[in-house]
């Protein structure tokens, strides 16, 4: 975000009440009693892919707590926002708990269940009024005044609302905002690359109903009544239509969707009656139209829509902050050359009756080069997600470095030392080159939302930005740190995924058909960089279809074919072993393909 | 609780869950050939209920103008697209069903509306009405992005709740309507009495059932469908027309959300605003059954009518929170057997 926006966003606030009409100060307070909410739809669901339909229950326990305690207790409101907080945070670590495990569409219909159930609780309950709500809350006062007016109003709304902004785009331009943004659970790559995504989803969730929360306390004291309706279904739909509207992936969007969307109503429920000469809330067949309108014809919603249409500034959101002279970040030991560092034995995995692989055993040495070939269907890539837990096998042992990999899941394996890449690129495609190798480097970081909405975490990710600079560099795509990913060719993407494994700084590197896609003079840098990093003493493990690419580079080859290890040793016994030959050509015959493999 | 209250309560609970199973079925219909989460199911019903309701007064339900005008936006679609892909001489047979045919309908409404016809023809009136009104929504709401996210087509989904609701008040009021049950008779069977509404709505829901297993066992059309539920992708390649897979599943959803409505308001007041929630409830049956399964949708939407009428018995004011709190143990239990798969896409 460019700070030049806001300080003209925070000039206009400046001088906004003397410019506007007072009804309009009051809109203007509601549109940001929205923005409140709706930029934590952003982190939520722009960034984070999780889908809320509940955020107006959190406005309400944030309004409930401030009312009930502040008129029954007589507790000051400053007292009661922490309560609300703490009480919010509880509920979301509760409805969190509960319903963030649901994948796909059903998180958003868990959201809409708890949603319909807090509305008829606060509706029910002696204590709140219910549906008669409470009135006469107390109005807020600071050093001895009273914050009754509209426009004192006006600019508390506006401060809390403009720092929310500040904190989501901080949060987004971080080590913890590429994990948010890494895809969590939708995708095996984020647990594979350290991300704890349960965890991440909790922090954004919980935050996000922190930010409505706010929202509420600020509503009950500025409209001095609660009751139950604004905290309903309908409401929490409202906000979410206004991120859609705005544009879920931008902060700015939130704020532009919260306008547009309550000017709007607020226009129609006076032009409507005008014409049609009915009074009645007819501004929702408006908005469902114009969300189909977006969701037809500019997914995206309106900022992200019109910024495509601005040129496109030279440089980008990340490149800046990299610099040169910070301190690169510390990197593991590497082990012994010629130890044995993994150890798979007996590996077996069934799926229903099939044995994708059976009990295939062997070891890599610290410091070699080793391929697992075989023809299509042999078991190589569920061998991958077994070495790095992201299924689980069916019997079998595994160890690395001496210690038991049995039973850890793929970020467990991660953390200790073993990294891989994906047959399919998996590469984020909304986020840059940069972005998406520094997220490889997220374990050799430490800093979480907190610190990335207080900024206070610059140093750091200067270190892991700088890191994943030279990765890209040294994959020999130093200059396209600011793509989107999803712009590049098959094979450059590859090449990001491995610098991006190589980012996480890895003991062992699996490396999963990495020179598919890419031309002849491609293959040859690759293997000058594989043959490097063994150098340095990295260990690797490929699976590889390209015969010439895996024999003149690897040390030695295991072959399977139909989930049983058929042959292990050097490339050139390989080359004759007559089994191997057979598994490729369904015979044996004189010539072998191997020697002369495309 | 004696046993007579339990069984009355048990009966009821079932009468409206077997209202609730068959909009659960067309939900798992729905969503498994076009992946809409069809929330807005529910509009349907009250539309019907509703249109229903205004027979019985003579007069002729207004939504028929939403039914032509939304008849003579699909026509122009339509016939455009026709006109550039050069197919010139589809276009009578465009016009015939986009337009004649749901004007038709609007026109039977409008002409026997004040004379008040049979019950049954007022009831059939209704449900051609709404029936009329489910291609014309998918084609215009879903059809241009079948291929989106299934979020993307669930918030859609929502959006077209907004405003069917919307129209729902502009076309039929705030006021709330009930009409006498299709069958007034009480059968007794010892201590218990077997209300003949509740009775007609299960035998409604058996037939529908059965109707609907022949349709997808043995036709061509519904095999067609289930094959495209299976692979859409596939389903295109050997020759199937996924819009008119999706077409005739909104056909069929509206079709028997309307029959549901007619039903509904037989024995339950229903409002413009009534059909958000019933529809909610029925994607809760149909998630029982982790919207692929009929069976297990009819059995859960059954099994949400009878929570229904337990708690309004029990703990009244809370009713609904505890039908929609009983939701997430349900989509726990789903999630636990949900793998991370790369179809994961963003908003």
């Amino acid at each position: 975000m460019s700070v030049r926006a806001l300080i003209v966003a925070a000039a206009l606030l400046l001088i906004g009440p003397w410019l506007l009409p007072p009804f309009y100060i009051t809109l203007a307070n509601y549109v940001g009693l929205a923005s409140i909410v709706v930029l934590g739809l952003v982190l939520l669901g722009g960034a984070g892919g999780l889908m809320s339909f509940g955020q107006a229950a959190f406005v309400g326990i944030g309004a409930y707590t401030t009312a009930y305690l502040s008129i029954a207790y007589n507790l000051s409101p400053w007292l009661s926002l922490f309560v609300g907080l703490a009480v919010t945070g509880g509920a979301a670590l509760l409805l969190g708990a509960l319903t963030l495990r649901l994948t796909g569409h059903y998180l958003p219909i868990g959201t809409l269940g708890w949603s319909v159930s807090i509305y008829y609780v606060f509706a029910n309950i002696e204590a709140l009024g219910k549906h008669d709500g409470l009135s006469d809350i107390p109005p807020l006062t600071a050093f001895g005044f009273s914050l009754q007016s509209s426009n004192a109003f006006f600019y508390l709304i506006w401060i809390v609302a403009l720092l929310a902004l500040v904190s989501i785009n901080n949060i987004l331009d971080s080590r913890f905002g590429r994990a948010v943004r890494s895809g969590g659970r939708t995708t095996p790559m984020a647990e594979a690359l350290g991300v704890n995504t349960a965890r991440v989803s909790m922090t954004i969730f919980i935050y996000c109903a922190l930010l409505a929360s706010v929202s509420g306390w600020l509503y009950a004291h500025f409209m001095r009544f609660v009751n139950p309706t604004p905290f309903g279904l309908g409401t929490s739909i409202e906000y979410f239509f206004m991120a859609v509207i705005g544009g879920a992936t931008s902060a700015w969007g939130a704020i532009v969707g919260a306008g547009f969307y309550i000017i709007g109503k607020q226009w129609l429920q006076t032009l409507i009656p005008a014409f049609t000469g009915r009074v009645g809330q007819y501004d929702v067949i408006v908005f469902g139209l114009i969300v189909i309108a977006i969701l037809h014809y500019a997914r995206q919603g309106l900022v992200p829509s019109l910024a495509l249409l601005l040129p496109r500034k030279a440089g980008g959101r990340v490149a800046h902050h990299v610099v040169g002279s910070a301190e690169p970040l510390a990197h593991r030991d590497k082990p012994q050359p010629g130890t044995k560092l993994l150890q798979i034995d007996r590996m077996e995995k069934r799926f229903g009756g099939l044995a994708a692989v059976n009990g295939v055993s062997f070891d890599i040495q610290a410091g070699e080069i080793m391929a697992l070939i075989g023809p299509n269907g042999a078991g190589k890539t569920t061998m991958f997600n077994l070495i790095t837990g992201v299924i689980p096998k069916t019997a079998g042992r595994i160890s690395f470095a001496g210690h038991s990999l049995d039973g850890l899941g793929s970020r467990q394996v991660m953390e200790r030392g073993i990294t891989r890449t994906f047959q399919h690129a998996l590469l984020r495609p909304h986020m840059s080159v940069l972005e998406n190798v520094a997220l490889g480097a997220h374990t050799r970081g430490r800093s979480g939302l907190i610190a990335a909405a207080l900024r206070l975490e610059r140093k750091e990710e200067a270190r892991l930005l700088a890191e994943a600079k030279k990765q890209l560099e040294r994959v020999g795509l130093g200059d396209q740190f600011d793509a989107a990913a999803d712009s590049l060719p098959l094979g450059k993407q590859r090449l990001i995924e491995i610098a991006r494994a190589l980012a996480s700084d890895p003991l062992l590197l699996l490396l999963d058909e990495p020179a598919a896609g890419l031309r002849y003079e491609e293959k040859v840098a690759l293997a000058k960089l594989l043959d490097n990093l063994r150098t340095e003493g990295m260990t690797l493990l490929l699976v590889e279809h390209d015969m010439d690419f895996v024999m003149n580079l690897v040390d030695r080859v295991v072959v399977m074919d139909f989930g049983e290890k058929i042959a292990e040793g050097k490339p050139d016994e390989i080359q004759t072993n007559p089994k191997v030959i057979e598994a490729y050509l369904g015979s044996v015959d004189e010539c072998s393909p191997l020697k002369h493999a495309v | 609780m004696d046993t007579q209250i339990f069984s009355i309560l048990l009966e009821d609970g079932i009468a409206s869950g077997a209202i609730y199973a068959l909009l659960a079925l067309t939900m798992v219909l729905v969503f498994a050939t076009t992946r809409i989460l069809f929330v807005s199911q529910g509009e349907f019903v009250t539309f019907s209920g509703l249109s229903f309701a205004s027979f019985q007064l003579g007069i002729a339900p207004q939504i028929v103008w939403l039914l032509a005008v939304l008849a003579l936006v699909v026509t122009a679609l339509e016939v455009v697209s026709a006109l550039r892909l050069g197919q010139g001489k589809r276009v009578p047979w465009l016009v015939a069903i986009h337009l004649a045919l749901p004007l038709a309908v609007v026109g039977a409404c409008l002409w026997l509306a004040p004379l008040k016809p049979p019950v049954l023809v007022q009831a059939a009136l209704s449900v051609a009405l709404v029936t009329a009104l489910g291609p014309a929504v998918y084609r215009l709401a879903f059809e241009p992005v079948a291929n989106a996210s299934v979020r993307t087509l669930f918030v859609i989904a929502i959006a077209l709740h907004f405003i069917l609701q919307g129209f729902g008040l502009l076309f039929f009021g705030a006021e709330g309507y009930r009409v006498d049950p299709l069958i007034d008779l009480d059968v007794s069977l010892g201590a218990t009495v077997l209300k003949g509404q509740a009775m007609l709505v299960l035998a409604t829901l058996a037939v529908l059932t059965a109707a609907l297993y022949v349709f997808f066992e043995y036709t061509l059309l519904g095999k067609a469908l289930r094959a495209t539920a299976i692979n859409r992708i596939g389903a295109r390649i050997v020759g199937i027309k996924t819009p008119l897979a999706g077409r005739i599943a909104f056909t069929m959803s509206a079709f028997i959300g309307a029959i549901a409505g007619i039903l509904a308001v037989g024995s339950t007041t229903l409002y413009y605003d009534s059909g958000f929630l019933i529809g909610l409830k029925a994607v809760l049956g149909a998630i029982c059954g982790a919207m692929l399964s009929y069976p297990l949708a009819i059995a859960g939407a059954i099994g949400v009518g009878i929570l229904e009428t337990f708690s309004a018995f029990w703990v009244s004011a809370y009713t609904e929170a505890v039908v929609f709190s009983a939701l997430i143990p349900v989509l726990l239990w789903l999630s636990l057997y949900a793998m991370p798969s790369e179809e994961g896409q963003e908003l």
